[in-house]
């Protein structure tokens, strides 16, 4: 079980990012926890300076834009 | 590298060969359709049961000219911006502005404010970032006016509707006004009056996260997203910025035009910026009615007044804003700043 955090204050990147992560979650049969976190004081607090960001049992991944597909992949397996 | 970017390209998708060949050729294309905007116009205009020099036909001329020619520049200039910005983010402008306390750290947080990618919905973030991480409140400042104000994208359209004098003249002033107005908000210690919560926060974590590894085929593909997402998001904007300019352009008589934002009515250069600031659109979408205004004889120092505080001051971005600002530091910010576009305003109305 992999716990997942979006960080964004819900901008329409935040929603596509979590879909994301919880389609290729379902493709590599990876059981996830996808939490959002919109407040933007955890936001700060987690180092996130662009939006969505995006950290794999607690540890920054990405931030900014929408992540590659590849790439979350490999973090999810990783 | 090559072996490591490898590994997680997608094996799907379109081949590396084709996007070097694509990106130039697009550009052609692109380029000689710009070169059809004036025969494509009049020919549009020519299908309507209007005379062409009728107040109807310049309307609607203005518009079937502006709208694809906005449209193809907006595309091209999103592009190359998006390109060149996916060397810059905001955590590389905070390592080199982090500790900047002397003089230049101003005009060089509203140079990398101009440069450095993000959107107002992380400016909150980007904000609390800035400030844990010790730069001073007024070169974050400097770096949060000049994003929206000096924006490539409003820049490249005034370059190709309005022309590159004023073009020049106002990268020149909005960036002075970034610069200025971040001195002067760092002068002034209003540190106390940031909420709480952000106070306390002064020695807060940076966040750590690798570089990423971008091949210039991948720079590529952020400048194509950025395209989709922007142009995607802002052409209602432009549409309807092209129709009210294109009223203006064909039915606005230019003696009333003179008199309310000619040079010689003073109060016309507060008044725009009263009636700017709560405006809401982006460059897009004001320049076509900029372009219609200067071309109808309004006085270059009023018409920037209008721009500047339509782009740059946003009741929007205040909202967001007002979760790390206390309402008495928005009001300050929103004053210096518009103090800085009067000054433009009344001096190139004195100017010219």
């Amino acid at each position: 079980m992999k716990t997942i955090k979006v960080y964004g204050p819900g901008c329409k990147r935040c929603a596509a990012t979590e879909a994301m992560v919880k389609d290729a979650a379902a493709k590599l049969g990876i059981e996830v926890d996808v939490e959002k976190v919109t407040d933007a004081k955890s936001i700060a607090m987690a180092g996130v300076m662009s939006t969505p960001g995006l950290s794999v049992d607690g540890k920054l991944v990405h931030a900014g834009g929408l992540p590659d597909e590849a790439k979350l992949e490999s973090w999810l397996k990783g | 590298m090559t072996t490591e970017t490898h590994d997680i390209s997608p094996k799907h998708g379109v081949p590396d060969w084709l996007w070097y060949v694509g990106v130039p050729v697009v550009g052609v294309v692109l380029y000689l359709l710009y070169g059809q905007l004036i025969p494509f116009s009049e020919w549009v205009t020519s299908l309507f049961p209007v005379a062409r020099d009728s107040h109807t036909g310049e309307a609607i001329a203005f518009f079937f000219y502006d709208v694809p020619k906005v449209l193809l520049l907006l595309t091209g200039i999103v592009f190359v911006i998006g390109v060149l910005r996916s060397w810059f983010s905001p955590e590389k402008t905070r390592a080199i502005l982090a500790g900047r306390h002397e003089l230049w750290g101003y005009p060089m947080a509203a140079f990398l404010g101009v440069l450095t990618p993000f959107c107002s919905c992380s400016s909150v973030p980007l904000f609390i970032g800035f400030v844990s991480a010790g730069i001073p409140l007024g070169v974050t400042f400097s770096f949060l006016i000049a994003g929206p104000m000096v924006g490539p994208v409003g820049l490249g359209l005034l370059y190709g509707l309005v022309g590159w004098k004023v073009a020049t003249i106002y990268l020149v002033f909005g960036f002075s006004i970034a610069t200025v107005a971040g001195f002067v908000l760092g002068k002034m210690h209003l540190e106390k009056y940031l909420q709480d919560w952000v106070r306390e926060l002064n020695a807060g974590p940076v966040g750590e996260l690798a570089e990423e590894r971008l091949r210039f085929v991948d720079r590529l593909k952020i400048g194509l997203e950025q395209v989709r997402e922007i142009v995607g998001k802002v052409w209602i904007w432009v549409l309807v910025g092209i129709g009210i300019g294109a009223a203006i352009h064909g039915y606005v008589p230019e003696a009333m035009m003179l008199k309310i934002m000619g040079g010689e009515a003073w109060w016309s250069v507060p008044a725009a910026v009263v009636v700017g600031v709560p405006m809401y659109t982006n460059a897009a979408g004001v320049i076509p009615i900029v372009e219609a205004l200067l071309g109808k004889g309004a006085a270059l120092g009023t018409t920037l007044a209008f721009m500047m505080s339509v782009i740059a001051l946003s009741l929007p971005e205040m909202v967001i804003l007002k979760q790390v600002l206390t309402y008495r530091l928005i009001a300050i910010f929103i004053a210096v700043v518009s103090l800085g576009i009067l000054a433009t305003g009344f001096l190139f109305n004195f100017l010219l």
